[in-house]
């Protein structure tokens, strides 16, 4: 398993980093991605920083979750490296995945639960197949239903819950085994605004609550000013608006047009942008 | 123009076999490597064999009765009635068993895990799987190609037996034959050579039945058209690769054994 860093320094097992907030934890360097002759993405260059939400913004179509499927090895970049934890994931095997997958929380765009086992054994299905203990994997499982405030629907089907709380369901799987990093494809799709706000919620729950580094995909320019431009706060279980003109100092922008990456930085330099086409996105 | 269309099919056909090779490669690779999964192996033996018996039962009983039907009729000509039992245990151990037992089961279970691993594959379930850690070629290929190896052996055995005793029922209860010459004859004309050729091609069949389904369910592509797709063209591809392997199989064992 290849374990060289980005800068070529040898990169730490996931889930035993004690390095510190800058160590990155994922670098892609000048990656390109294409099915056939077409091409979906083209030189993209990007760290994600430890406790840091990068959420990735552009429209419908442009090549946001391939990314983020390249990010947990779902794919392979035609051209690039990408580095997650320090291991080349860009150049490991399938079988050396499995193990950096690990240390990833991934968040589907409609929740891709198993639609034939329980809400139960969705959450827990790492754990099981760990061959934890029942009794800690009912634990965990119901701590991470109860993060997301679903502990009532542990014996239920997927088939028997609405689209918000699938999603929900969805978040705590992602979350059950404490990861280092959680990739949220676009987590609030073809959800109502409340439901968008409850998700969006959890989402911020997590960054701010367990600073876990995430990569947050979405073309709802609410969700993610919501995100950058407000905090949760534990004494109330709820979100609360930063002050005026504030914006969460780990969150910020990448954006996405024909496939190259057109933005790379904060709330503020976001919006005060010249760039004709963030300018027209932002409009 | 034409030219430019044989050559994409032709790419598009040996890119399938290398895909369907590099899945059933990988899957059986696994089987030496940890997790072994051994309770989804007994969950897809119950769900493939137990659930295929009613079926397996069924065809081969009356296939066995028609068998003694047709060709006791054709021995009366030559007043060689007394070969009927030969007859039937050859056809069935040798070729009907096997072959009509693997075309029940994939019918019943190749277009099973098609559908399955499609729909899992169009609602992204494949990729969480992947996502989570775990290899779907070991926790949901494998268990299927092992179980679905295992279980046709034995319903063939099943299948042989029963078409057997549905040709002795017909023998003795529709033509007057006797029962203990029907029996002898059926025990006495086989050789191992036979009982090896009728053992050998459910463990092939078996193999093919659960690769192709996985297979076709594994790139399945294009929502519910593309699961229904998928579970056509595993049914499809399954019995003609049986078909065409039984052929190959036969001329094999009978280039060896002389019979």
């Amino acid at each position: 398993m290849s374990q060289v860093g980005a800068n070529g320094s040898s990169g730490p097992i996931p889930g035993q980093s004690a390095a510190g907030r800058d160590e990155p934890v994922v670098v892609f360097e000048n990656v390109s991605m294409a099915f056939g002759p077409t091409p979906v993405l083209e030189d993209l260059s990007f760290t994600v920083r430890r406790g840091q939400t990068r959420i990735l913004l552009g429209p419908a179509g442009v090549g946001k979750s391939v990314l983020l499927k390249l990010v947990n090895g779902l794919l392979r970049p035609t051209h690039g490296r990408i580095f997650v934890f320090g291991h080349e994931i860009s150049a490991m095997k399938e079988q050396e995945l499995f193990e950096v997958r690990g240390a990833i929380g991934t968040v589907f765009q409609e929740g891709a639960l198993f639609d034939s086992l329980t809400v139960r054994d969705n959450v827990g299905y790492r754990l099981i197949e760990e061959h934890l203990p029942d009794e800690e994997i009912t634990r965990r499982v119901t701590e991470a239903l109860r993060f997301v405030e679903l502990e009532h629907t542990l014996e239920k089907f997927p088939s028997e819950l609405s689209g918000g709380m699938r999603r929900r369901v969805a978040i705590a799987r992602a979350i059950v085994t404490n990861p280092r990093l959680i990739l949220y494809d676009s987590p609030t799709a073809g959800l109502d605004p409340i439901t968008s706000t409850t998700i969006i919620e959890l989402v911020m729950k997590q960054r701010d609550v367990s600073h876990t580094s995430s990569l947050v995909v979405t073309h709802r320019l609410q969700d993610a000013f919501i995100l950058a431009m407000h905090r949760f706060s534990v004494e109330t279980n709820g979100m609360v608006p930063l002050p005026a003109h504030q914006a969460d100092e780990h969150t910020s922008f990448l954006m996405l047009n024909q496939g190259r990456l057109v933005f790379d930085g904060t709330t503020a330099e976001l919006v005060k942008s010249n760039d004709p086409f963030i300018q027209a996105y932002l409009s | 123009m034409a030219l430019d269309t044989l050559d994409s099919a032709a790419k598009r056909g040996v890119l399938a076999m290398q895909e369907y090779a590099l899945l059933s490669g990988r899957a059986l690779s696994n089987l030496f490597r940890r997790p072994f999964y051994a309770a989804d192996i007994f969950q897809q033996a119950d769900i493939i064999g137990v659930g295929s018996l009613p079926i397996v039962i069924m065809t081969g009983f009356f296939l066995g009765g028609v068998l003694a039907l047709q060709s006791s009729s054709t021995l009366t000509q030559f007043g060689a009635t007394a070969f009927t039992g030969q007859l039937v245990s050859f056809s069935m151990i040798k070729e009907i068993g096997p072959v009509v037992t693997a075309l029940m089961v994939s019918g019943r279970n190749a277009s099973g895990m098609a559908s399955e691993l499609g729909s899992m594959m169009v609602t992204e379930q494949i990729d969480a799987m992947r996502a989570l850690g775990t290899d779907p070629l070991k926790k949901l290929v494998m268990p299927r190609i092992v179980a679905t190896m295992v279980m046709l052996f034995f319903l063939t055995i099943l299948s042989d037996a029963v078409g057997i005793l549905g040709g002795g029922l017909v023998s003795v209860m529709m033509m007057g034959q006797d029962g203990s010459q029907y029996f002898h004859n059926a025990y006495q004309s086989l050789e191992y050579p036979d009982i090896l050729q009728g053992l050998v091609k459910p463990i092939v069949f078996g193999f093919i039945i659960a690769t192709i389904g996985c297979y076709y369910g594994m790139k399945t592509r294009g929502g519910t058209q593309g699961v229904g797709r998928s579970t056509t063209q595993a049914v499809v591809w399954s019995s003609m690769l049986i078909i065409v392997m039984d052929f190959i199989i036969s001329r094999f064992m009978i280039g060896i054994f002389g019979r």
